[in-house]
This record gives structure tokens, sequence and C-alpha cells, in this order.
């Protein structure tokens, strides 16, 4: 209960943040959402149950291509756009899935990185539909849902908003359920949880494809909110990035992701601003950190007291 | 992280380059001016990511051209700043630095990005916050319509017009079977369009076309792709790997027949020309947006601009002769922001309620004539499709030099189009 | 040009392409075999080596092969002192706690870019070739110094083949990879160890790049892609053998350039990339590693 209202509490601030930031802020925000959103789908397969992929900029960019193509060049409805980004990521997770998780380990690794960067490569090399490297912007009629439309910042933030609340709400809910205990024995054990009569590849399956569903939905949604579809999210550094955002949190934690999201993203801002050798500061900051906090941000909370931090 | 830091990036506003210096107090000129408080220019910087190597010439020349601008009294009587903001050559990047200069360092417009990917993931972002994006990007994508009110292109031709302008010369004096070799990106992908299309126009043809994976660092295994009834090789590799596709191009032909070379400066820019390995290209064609290497006939303008960046006769930096510029390009910023004042000065510009207003003052302009203000040459702006059509250069490599040997004319680059920004709205 | 000879200058650029790629996994995969970690900074050890190879070649005066011999064995030598450095202030301090390990060397990585970045520059610059020599063949010419890297290589790679098959160093080597505990128990110092193959892993990449930077020239962004085929080449090889190494970065390296030759060159990436997914579904402990 305790930990419900904790999270409930967190959310309750993000919500209210957006009254008090200032516009520069108040979208960076709204992108750390969307951002910690994917970065929450990461941490499902990654943190929870053992899986990690360095292909999620598949999903990622297969939700964000998926929307923006059929919203651009297929004539639907934004809305409906919209909904079909989470259904190509967790499509392509499921087929990712049913083949990459016949391996483990290193070899999972590169499988799913091989599956996007053949992805990334399609999109350089059908550039007459897909823009290539370049992209593609969207037009202002492309990001009204109905009423709403996601090119006046209070807007943006509520959307970014409300898909990250219910991505976080679904995540502590998941983790919490019956389901959710098993994909932590599959992380943990998996010869175990076999014996104990789980399927460890269903589970597996399931743990991928949420996690894809969630990749989609943050990837169509930073296209739509933003107003372009662009090659270069489907690359190599889209997958590392969530990687990144979770360790730093605090890999298996609920909110972890958030906060390494944020942490990371105002890491770079900060050091652009105070050197042109801004990436010697990042470099160095996160190695300090890691050997400060090893297991993430989070993780410290949780092994210095904070044990039922799920 | 303290709030504090965040909200005043006190290193970045003293990148300002010389304003700081200027203050009303030690210029008299700024006097008469209404008012002296600074005009704010953001600048994209390519400052780290693949885009460094421009990114480093493209600071320093914004730096001339600043310096220049406020010796000569600012823009409308007041000094200018410009705050650099690094984008790593990502779209992603690009886009969250226009919002920073936009919203949190409030600079009045910005201008400066070259990559295309950075330019159109940012020029949204530009519209919403209804700021003027002014960039030096050759790519066809302002141009073509892509793009929004906000975005404009007043420094530097783009790519269409540039291989429309060339084709004519090229088929008439090198050949008419070409065989083009590009990166398999949408760079490459423009070039392959437009000039299959203008050489198609003056009966030559396009006999092979030969797309090069991005991020490929070995090229020989591509060669035999290469008709052997090819008259023309037209290249426009980009990136870290172009000295390797130049050396092994050499080596796969040796010292016998080879096709007539014509290739894109683009491929050799920030590299020296006298690199071992280079020896190949002698006596092949470049297109250049401007020549890199002082010619006889260079205009006053042209020598000034030179001389205010700091780059010597064969195009490399005065103090260290083997920092070879990017000339063929960065003409573009020094342009820029002299369109900035002229479009500023025009509008009256009082503040950034006056954006809109600059915005049509730019679509006014139609002759751009040649100047301190525009080294590269004379050039027409045409406003429906926010972009400028400027001469373009073709130099032969003699001797280690590159020699101009034609200059198109304005009309050379006009292609049809029904591209119309004045009918879109703010 | 006639398909034969096509065929043929695919197979041997492909055999340069893998000479490199087979020093440069060799590292990765000593460090992954020994220390179980992956070193995210592995293709910035590359990078450096060839950073340092364009100093040398600008520092040192006389013919290009003497600026060559230089590099070759100083800028491993600097490259893996820096990754040795780096083990005992970072990686030690982490327990070589594989997750832990990834951030830290992405750290590593951004630091070492950035390095390269201020002091060297953003431009890619050529190095020369210790010879010039032009292969003329019936059909094309290429370049003799190509035949040289093979050569070289090779060399590097038997050599490091008896390091590890026949002296004590790989004896030592081998146990800790085998068993920790009882390498220590034995007297082993592991720490050393553990430094000793970081530094040496670092030191094949920084070779890989001295050897290919006068084809390739030196830019601070070029340790990507040797990272990712290295990486791949490792776990397609199965973890932990060297000689699987050696074997999927031949059939790597040869393959796609045979690939490209059929189909449109992005294509042809495209198809491989696959393929090598396709391979480890089906065999998901590489072409030489024990099952599991």
């Amino acid at each position: 209960m305790r930990m419900l209202a904790l999270h409930l509490a967190v959310l309750a601030g993000v919500a209210a943040l957006q009254f008090v930031l200032p516009a520069y802020h108040h979208t960076n925000a709204a992108r750390i959402l969307v951002l910690a959103t994917y970065a929450i789908g990461f941490n499902i397969a990654f943190g929870y149950t053992g899986l990690l992929s360095l292909g999620h900029a598949l999903f990622f960019a297969g939700g964000m291509y998926a929307t923006g193509l059929l919203v651009d060049q297929g004539g639907w409805q934004p809305w409906a756009a919209l909904l079909a980004g989470p259904a190509a990521g967790g499509v392509l997770a499921a087929g990712v899935g049913l083949l990459a998780l016949r391996t483990a380990g290193p070899a999972f690794m590169i499988v799913t990185l091989m599956f996007a960067q053949a992805f990334h490569l399609a999109i350089l090399y059908w550039g007459r539909f897909t823009g290539g490297d370049e992209g593609f912007t969207l037009s202002g009629a492309a990001r009204r849902l109905g009423p709403f439309d996601l090119a006046d910042p209070a807007t943006r933030y509520g959307a970014a908003f409300l898909l990250f609340a219910a991505a976080m709400l679904g995540c502590l809910a998941l983790v919490r359920s019956r389901t959710g205990r098993v994909l932590i024995a599959v992380r943990e054990n998996e010869e175990r949880t076999r014996m104990l009569g789980y399927d460890p590849f269903r589970a597996k399956l399931l743990a991928l494809v949420l996690s894809g569903l969630l990749s989609g939905a943050a990837g169509a949604t930073y296209g739509l909110m933003f107003g372009y579809v662009g090659g270069s999210f489907a690359a190599i550094q889209y997958s590392i990035l969530p990687l990144i955002w979770v360790l730093l949190g605090g890999a298996g934690t609920v909110l972890g992701p958030l906060l390494g999201t944020a942490l990371l993203f105002y890491l770079i801002d900060w050091a652009s601003s105070v050197t042109t050798a801004s990436q010697f500061v990042v470099g160095a900051v996160l190695i300090l950190l890691v050997l400060f906090a090893p297991r993430g941000l989070l993780g410290l909370l949780r092994e210095r007291g904070l044990r039922s931090l799920p | 992280m303290n709030r504090e830091t965040i909200l005043h990036p006190t290193r970045r506003s003293l990148l300002a380059g010389g304003a700081a210096a200027l203050t009303a107090a030690t210029l008299p000129r700024f006097v008469q001016a209404q008012s002296s408080e600074p005009i704010r220019l953001g600048f994209q910087l390519h400052r780290t990511g693949i885009g460094a190597a421009y990114g480093r010439w493209y600071e320093r020349t914004a730096l001339a051209a600043l310096k220049v601008v406020n010796e000569a009294g600012g823009i409308a009587g007041r000094p200018v700043e410009i705050l650099f903001e690094d984008d790593a050559t990502d779209p992603r990047r690009g886009a969250e630095g226009v919002e920073k200069l936009a919203s949190q360092a409030k600079v009045d417009m910005i201008f400066g990005p070259l990559f295309s990917h950075v330019v159109i993931a940012a020029a949204p972002r530009a519209a919403e916050l209804k700021i003027p994006y002014l960039v030096c990007s050759e790519g066809y994508h302002v141009a073509s319509g892509k793009l929004n009110r906000w975005t404009l292109q007043p420094g530097i031709t783009d790519v269409r017009a540039q291989v429309t302008a060339m084709a004519p010369w090229v088929t008439q004096n090198l050949g008419k079977k070409v065989t083009m070799i590009f990166p398999d990106y949408a760079f490459g992908h423009d070039h392959r369009d437009f000039f299959t299309e203008a050489v198609a126009a003056q009966g030559g043809e396009v006999v092979a076309q030969i797309a090069i994976p991005p991020t490929e660092t070995s090229f020989t295994r591509y060669f035999p792709r290469i008709p052997r009834d090819t008259e023309v090789l037209y290249h426009v590799m980009v990136g870290p790997a172009v000295l390797t596709f130049v050396k092994e191009l050499g080596e796969f032909y040796g010292s016998g027949a080879k096709p007539e070379i014509f290739g894109f400066i683009d491929s050799l820019e920030a590299v020296d020309i006298a690199n071992p390995g280079l020896q190949f290209l002698e006596g092949s064609h470049f297109w250049e947006g401007q020549c890199r290497m002082l010619q006889p006939d260079a205009s006053e303008a042209e020598t000034f601009y030179r001389d205010a960046v700091g780059v010597d006769a064969n195009g490399a930096a005065i103090e260290d002769p083997k920092n070879v510029s990017c000339y063929g390009h960065m003409f573009s910023v020094w342009e820029t922001l002299f369109a900035i004042k002229q479009g500023m000065e025009a509008c009256s510009w009082r503040g950034p309620q006056d954006r809109q207003a600059f915005v049509e003052a730019v679509e006014a302009f139609t002759e751009m004539p040649a100047g301190r203000e525009r080294p590269q040459g004379a050039k027409v702006f045409n406003p429906k499709l926010h972009q400028v059509f400027g001469h373009q250069f073709i130099s032969k490599l003699e001797g280690g030099k590159l020699v101009k040997v034609h200059e198109t004319s304005l009309e050379d680059g006009i292609y049809p189009s029904d591209v119309d920004y004045l009918a879109t709205s703010f | 040009m006639d398909f034969g000879p096509f065929l043929l200058l695919a197979v041997m650029e492909g055999l340069v392409g893998a000479a490199v790629l087979a020093l440069t996994a060799s590292g990765l995969s000593l460090v992954f075999g020994v220390l179980r970690v992956v070193n995210v900074a592995h293709g910035e050890f590359f990078m450096l080596g060839a950073v340092a190879a364009w100093f040398v070649s600008q520092w040192v005066p006389g013919p290009p092969a003497l600026a060559f011999a230089v590099a070759l064995v100083a800028c491993p030598l600097l490259v893996a002192g820096l990754a040795a450095l780096a083990d005992r202030l970072v990686l030690k301090r982490l327990a070589y706690e594989p997750e832990a390990t990834i951030i830290a060397t992405i750290g590593l990585l951004y630091i070492l870019q950035q390095a390269a970045l201020t002091l060297y520059g953003p431009e890619a610059r050529p190095v020369p070739p210790p010879f010039e020599a032009r292969l003329q063949l019936p059909w094309f010419g290429w370049s003799g110094y190509k035949l040289f890297v093979i050569g070289a290589a090779g060399a590097v790679l038997a050599g490091l083949w008896l390091l590890l098959a026949r002296s004590r160093i790989g004896l030592v080597m081998r146990a800790t990879q085998i068993d920790r505990e009882t390498a220590t128990a034995f007297g082993i110092d592991v720490d050393r160890v553990y430094a000793g193959t970081f530094a040496l892993g670092a030191a094949l990449a920084a070779i890989a790049a001295v050897l290919i930077v006068p084809i390739q020239q030196a830019h601070y962004l070029m340790g990507g892609d040797p990272l990712l085929l290295s990486f791949i080449v490792v776990v397609i090889g199965g973890l932990g053998s060297l000689r699987g190494t050696l074997v999927a970065a031949l059939l790597i390296g040869v393959s796609d350039g045979v690939i490209s030759t059929f189909f449109e060159p992005t294509l042809a990436k495209i198809l491989a990339t696959l393929l090598v997914a396709l391979v480890l579904v089906f065999r998901p402990q590489g072409l030489f590693g024990a099952r599991a």
C-alpha cells in the first residue's frame, strides 16, 4: 500500500510539474516522459525478465514508422494510426521473440541487434517511402487527435503524461501480479521455473511482446508529438539508450526508468552548457555513477533499506 | 541537479563571439539606435557527431561574419551576439537545441544547420515556436515543400538546382554516358534522381547507378559494377571514408584507360587535396559551391571574406596549412548572417514580436547582388520556394590545384516547381 | 567485368576485411572469455590505435616504413597501457559485474571519443602506407599493401595462438578463464591476469587499426563498426573459442563481399545481417561453442 502511495505521489508530482516548469523544461519533461515509457518497456524485458536486447530500436522505430507512414501516406486518422504504433511494436516483438528466444545471453543480444540493424538498413534502402535518413515531417492535421492538437504544449504534456502514467501503473500492476512473479523467477532461475510447472518460453515471449508494445507506443507518440519520423531513431544508438537509462535508474524497478531517463537527459543538457567537450563530462559522470551505484540509483536505495521497492 | 545551473547557462553566453567587447559605450556607432539591447542569434552547430568537420568551420565563419557585422554597426545599430548550441549532428538533439535556443536562451532567430536530417527534424519545432529558422543545408528539402513557412534557405543553392545547372556542362564536355556512385541514403538519392533527369534532358544517359551502403569503409568490390562504356564517373561520396574511395578507385584503374571523373567537393571538404593517394584525381573535375583555391579573377569581396575567416589561398587555415576548410559550403553561413541583417533591417526589427514580419521581409527578397555580403556571388531568391539560387563552379584539378573552368549562370539551375510556401499559414 | 574476376576481387577484398576483423575480434574474445564482460569501449581502443598511428606518422621523420614500424610497436603499447589503467581504476572496483561494466565502458567510450575529437579533430586523416605497390591483374588493379595486411594479421594471430597455447601466460589465462577460484588457490594473481588480458585485448584492436589505417584513414568515430562486427564474430564463433572467432571472422568477412556481388549493395547488407541472426537462431551456441 505504501508503495502504491509512493508511485501515485510521483505521478501527481509529474502532473503538477507542468504548471511550474518554464517553457524549455516543460517540453523537455514531455520528451522525458515519452522516452521513459520506452525505458519502462525495455525494463520489462531486461530488468524483470533478464532479457538483454540490443535491438529495441526496432520496436520504438517500428511504432514510429507504422503510425507516421499510415497517417502521412496511408490516409489514416491520427488516432487510428496512433493505435497502430503499439500494435506494430507488439507484432514485431512477437516475431523477433519467436526466433530470438531460442537463444539466450550474448546470442540473444546479437540476434536482436541484427534484426534491428536490418530494419534500419531497410529504412535507408526504401527511402522513397520512408524518407531514408532524412525522414519526413508530419503535417499539422496529422497531429490532431480529434479536438486535441499535439503541437500545443499543454496538450502535448498531457498526452505524454497519460502515456507514461498508463505505462508505469501497468508495469507496477504487472510486477505485483502472479505473471510478474513468474517473469522475475525466469530471470533468477529459468530451470527452476520450468520445474515448478511454468513455461519460461511463454513467459519470456509475453514479456518481450509487452515490452515491444510499450516501445512502439512510445515511438508512435514521439513521432506525432514532435512531428518528425526519421531513420536515426532506428539506429543502434536508440537500442543502447534505454539500456543506459534503465541501468542508471535501476534495472528491475518501476521508477528507475523515469529517473535514469531524466538524469541522462539533463546530464547531457548540463554538460553541453558548461563545456564544449561535453561528452567527456557525460562519460566521467557515468563512470562515477556506476562506481557509486553499480545497480543504479534505485538499486542502491533498495540495498540501503527500501527493500520492498518494486 | 542544481536548478540554477540549468536556467542560467552562463558559459554558453560567453561564447557569444566578440559581442562582449562591443558595448555601446566603447563603440559610439551604436548610440543612434533606439535600443542598444543586443540582438541574439542562435546557431545550431554540428560540434560533435559525424558533421563535426563542417561544424568547426561553420563556427569559425559565423564568428568572422559576426565580427564584420558588429564592426560595421551591428544590425540596425544594435550589437549582435551568437549563441552556439551543439546538436551532435543528431535529429532529436537538433530539435531539442531549437527549443533550448528559442525558449531558454530566448534568441531572436536560429540559423546554421547543414545536415538535412537535423534540419527536417528541427523545422517542425521551429514552426511551432514561431521562430525563423534559416538553414545552410544544401539538400532538396526546403525547396521541395516538405518544410514550413518559418524555414528559409537564403544562403546556399539546393542540390537539385546544383545538379541541374551542372549537367549540361558535364554532358557537353566530359561525356554522355554517365555512371553515378553515391551513398545509399537521402542525400545520394537526391543526386541520383535529379542528375539522372538532368542528363536525360541533355540527351545523355546514366548507364549505371551504384548505391553504396552507409557506413561502408571499403569500396573496391563495387568498382566492377562500373560499365566498360562509361564515359563519365560521377561521385558524391561523403563522410570519413571518402579518401579510401578515391585511393581504391586509383588502384583499381591504375595508369590504364579510365573514364572522366566528375565529383562533388562534398567528398573532399576539410580534406587536403595534396594528401598521398589523391594523385589519382589529377585531371578530374569537381563541383564547388565556391572555389576553395584563390582564383586569379577572384573578386574583392571574395578576398575580403577569405581574409576575414582566416583562410589562405589554398583554402586552409592561415595558422595551419594542414587544416583545410569546408570552403565549398561555409560561405552559406556568412551569407545567411547578412541575409538576417538585411531582413531585420527591412522589417525594422524591434524584437521577437517582429518574427513574422521578418519572414515576410525575407520573402520580399528577389535579386541578391554580389558584394561583401555575398562573397560567393549574386543570387536570386525565390520566395515561393524559400530557396536561393546562385552560381555554381566547376573546377579541374591541375598540378594539385583546383582551377575554375566553368561558372554556371543563374538560369542554369532553375527547375519547374509548384511549391508555394506563401500560400501556407504561419 | 566478367563474373569470375568480379568474384575474385570480392573474395580478396573480403580477406582483407576478415584479417583485420579477426585481429580486433580476437581481442574482444579474450576479454569476453577471461573476464566475462562485454567491453563496449573496444572499438574506441581500435580508434585510438589508428589516431595514435597518425600522430606517429607526423612525428617520426624518414621514410613512411620507419614511422609505420614505430607505430606498430608504440601504438598497441600505449593503448594497452590505457586499457590496463581503466581496468585498475574502474572495472576492478566494479568486480567485473557485467551490467555495471557495460555502463562503465560506455562512459569510457564517451571519454575516449571526446579526447580524440578535442586533441585530434573531426577530420579523417590519412596515414601513408609503409610502401607503395600496386598489383596489376589482367582484369583489375589491386593494392599490394592489402596483401601485406593479410599476411601481417596472420602472423600476429599465429603469435597470439602460440602465446595462448604454448606459453605460461596462456596457461595462466586459460586457468583463470576456466575456474577463477582454483586459479587463485594455485597462487595466480587474478587481478594481474585480468588487467593483462584487458590490455592484451585492447592491444590487438590497436594492432588491427595500425594495419588498416593506411587503407582507411583515422577518424574519431571509426570505432563503432569494428565493435559491432567483432561482437558479432565473437558470438557467432562461440564464446571463449578463439578458433571459432577466427573462422567466424573469415566467414563473415568473405561472405559479406561475395553476397554483395549478387545483390544491390544495401540489399546485400540487409540479407547478410539477417543471415547472421538466423545462424544464431539455429545454432545459439555459435559455430564452435559448447552447448550450454
